[in-house]
């Protein structure tokens, strides 16, 4: 059990955790901890499962070995009316946004207030539009999901992830295929947001400019393995060639350019 | 959620169309129209061999339909075969002394029981229970080809 | 040899748990069929996507249905001079088979592969993970009302192919080829009882009903999230559906006009 002293200073603990789907190791054994308030970041390759972690967190996934405590609770251990209650706490953004389909941009928003409140519809819509002008699509409210443009699909995924008002938010690759001007708005949102609201913020990237930006704490992970972890400037600094690698973005290194192969000479003259 | 008032009129419609078309099959097309909910009485009667009779199968005098078979056993005695009929209450002016014979409609159709009003002698009628006594059976038209086959034989 | 055996046994695993995987999945979704109730928005909703939607195929397939029975049995029953007797034919064949078969095989490729595309590419969108985040069951909030208005529509829809069927097949036999009116409409209601004929009727298309929207919401719900694996679930929908529509309706027959 955590103790309360790290319980009171980390929101998300992990301890242990060991998970692996079919014959594949996801995770070896990682632990971890996210403290309140904070951005932390969790990169890594892809394939490296990293959103597996945040369904982990989320109580979507149980994991073969270890705990996962979210706010002093240890998820996989609560009923699933806890674990719904706790779910109310905690926000995702998925990395297509995850919009429901049939619904307007507005009742997207309302979606989580209108399922879990009985709040006046009046009072709905305050919300939604103080919701919708926090992430600057205030004017949208009438757009259909399949209007927007990925960007605004996941600002108005945002809006309705903090639509409760929660502990805090799990961000899934929020950069990943967006131009300069989306992507500086997310990174300007998430950031200020956390400030605004008082959130922690967890963001599974592998785009390590933006995330280094706004990011207190970086674990990188491979190979289910934690590779390297903390801030951006000891990150940058250090002196394990991995890291390294990752974070400047170089084709070759520990990671090897080339998927293993037999040798390439001898390869071309298999044929004959 | 977002829904429309139209939405909600065509759901309406449906249901009631669909619910109509329910009712359509119940009485336009099935038997229940002609069901009389009206309160029966039982009219029992014995016969020798009830042919191809059915449960369900019409009671009618004159060609008018009157009521049903409501069930066909075997007395265990005199082995014939005794039919139940619920007669409609309204007609509850049937004398005591009518005979009930079974017929087929048309040549392959299904078999009825015709009710034949008697001459009202006792001037009673028949009511719950009654029993008639003059019956004739079903004509079974195997047998009556065999007479007839035999009848020819001998007046050869 | 060894390895068929082996394959053979992996299906068979396989299968048994997804037998298993699905009945599950309805006992969740009928346990979120009161959460529907106080919500009737929700359940008009899906009633109009798949029963209003649907009325169209339904009824048009119904009067032509009726239309080729009316023309069929009227060439049959001519040759034996039992004409009248069309109304009787048209209306048993309907109410008893025609009707709810081919309505829920309608239904099946009309509503049920609407439903599986739709579940399935929510899936693949990852709309039923974030509801689930949400702390929404997706199971209650998307699928029980589905599965409610699929129960709903189908002997809505049968008895609607039913009834217009009747209409077409009087539509030609008295219409264009002469059968006696009165002949059609009083053979037709002394021959076809209401509990034996047309109660179990409706309760084949129930059945059917509930089957055809279990197996649609189920191969969305357990799709693999891929372009590739919704458009497979959907055909598997459409296929299983007619499997198990035609399969069950002889067992239903069996025990509803066999001998008790």
């Amino acid at each position: 059990m955590a103790n309360s002293e790290s319980l009171e200073k980390n929101i998300v603990s992990i301890k242990n955790l060991s998970f692996s789907r079919g014959s594949r190791k996801i995770f070896d054994d990682i632990s971890l901890n996210i403290e309140r308030g904070k951005v932390t970041a969790i990169m890594g390759p892809s394939g490296t499962g990293k959103t597996t972690l945040l369904k982990l967190i989320g109580g979507q996934l149980s994991p073969d070995h270890g705990q996962i405590h979210v706010d002093g609770q240890n998820v996989h251990r609560l009923k699933s009316k806890d674990l719904f209650n706790l779910r109310k706490r905690m926000g995702m953004l998925f990395q297509s946004g995850a919009l429901l389909t049939d619904m307007n941009v507005f009742d997207n928003v309302a979606f989580p207030l209108r399922e879990h409140t009985h709040l006046p519809e009046s009072m709905i819509r305050t919300l939604v539009l103080m919701k919708l002008h926090a992430v600057g699509l205030r004017g949208a409210r009438n757009l259909m999901p399949s209007e927007l443009s990925g960007g605004m699909a996941r600002r108005v995924a945002l809006a309705r992830a903090i639509a409760l008002d929660p502990l805090m938010i799990m961000y899934d690759e929020p950069f990943t295929g967006q131009d300069p001007i989306s992507m500086g708005a997310l990174v300007h949102l998430i950031k200020s947001l956390n400030v605004a609201l008082g959130l922690t913020s967890i963001i599974v990237s592998h785009d390590v400019q933006e995330t280094a930006a706004i990011a207190d704490y970086i674990y990188v992970l491979s190979e289910g393995k934690i590779v390297g972890q903390g801030t951006p400037q000891q990150l940058a600094d250090s002196d394990s060639e991995w890291v390294q690698q990752f974070m400047n973005g170089n084709a070759d290194g520990p990671v090897p350019f080339q998927y293993p192969a037999p040798d390439y000479l001898d390869d071309l003259l298999a044929s004959h | 959620m977002q829904h429309s008032k139209t939405q909600d009129t065509l759901v309406g419609l449906f249901v009631a169309t669909g619910i109509a078309a329910l009712f359509y099959m119940a009485l336009q097309i099935s038997n229940l129209g002609s069901y009389s909910s009206d309160d029966t009485y039982t009219v029992i009667a014995n016969f020798q061999n009830s042919g191809g009779l059915k449960i369900k199968s019409p009671v009618s005098i004159a060609g008018v339909r009157i009521g049903r078979v409501s069930s066909i056993t075997l007395d265990k005695e005199t082995h014939e075969s005794v039919v139940e009929m619920q007669i409609e209450s309204k007609y509850n002016n049937l004398p005591d002394d009518s005979g009930a014979s079974i017929y087929t409609a048309g040549l392959l159709g299904e078999q009825y029981i015709s009710i034949d009003p008697g001459p009202g002698i006792s001037g009673d009628f028949l009511k719950n229970k009654s029993k008639i006594d003059n019956v004739s059976s079903a004509i079974i038209l195997e047998e009556m080809i065999g007479k007839f086959m035999l009848n020819k034989a001998e007046g050869k | 040899m060894f390895e068929f055996l082996e394959n053979l046994g992996k299906a068979t695993r396989s299968n048994f748990a997804k037998l298993g995987r699905s009945t599950l999945f309805l006992g969740h979704t009928l346990s979120g069929i009161s959460d529907v109730i106080p919500r009737p928005n929700l359940l008009i909703k899906q009633i109009y996507s798949v029963g209003v939607l649907s009325f169209l195929i339904i009824t048009i397939s119904g009067l032509f249905v009726g239309m080729v029975l009316g023309l069929q049995g009227f060439y049959t029953l001519s040759d034996f001079g039992a004409e009248e007797s069309l109304g009787v034919m048209v209306a048993a064949s309907l109410v008893r088979e025609l009707g709810p078969v081919v309505s829920a095989l309608l239904f099946a490729g009309r509503a049920g592969s609407a439903l599986t595309a739709e579940i399935g590419l929510m899936k693949a969108t990852e709309q039923l993970s974030g509801m689930e985040m949400m702390a929404v069951d997706p199971v209650k909030r998307i699928i029980s009302p589905r599965f409610l208005a699929g129960f709903i529509s189908t002997p809505l829809l049968a008895a609607l192919f039913s009834a217009v069927g009747v209409i077409g097949g009087h539509l030609v036999g008295v219409g264009m080829l002469g059968v006696d009116d009165g002949a059609f409409w009083a053979q037709m209601q002394a021959n076809i009882d209401f509990q034996q004929d047309i109660i179990n009727g409706v309760i084949k298309s129930i059945v059917f009903g509930f089957v055809v929207s279990w197996i649609a919401l189920f191969e969305g719900y357990d799709a693999i999230p891929t372009a590739e694996g919704v458009s497979r679930a959907t055909t598997r929908t459409v296929v299983n559906s007619a499997f198990s529509i035609l399969g069950l309706d002889f067992i239903l027959t069996a025990l509803m006009f066999g001998d008790m």
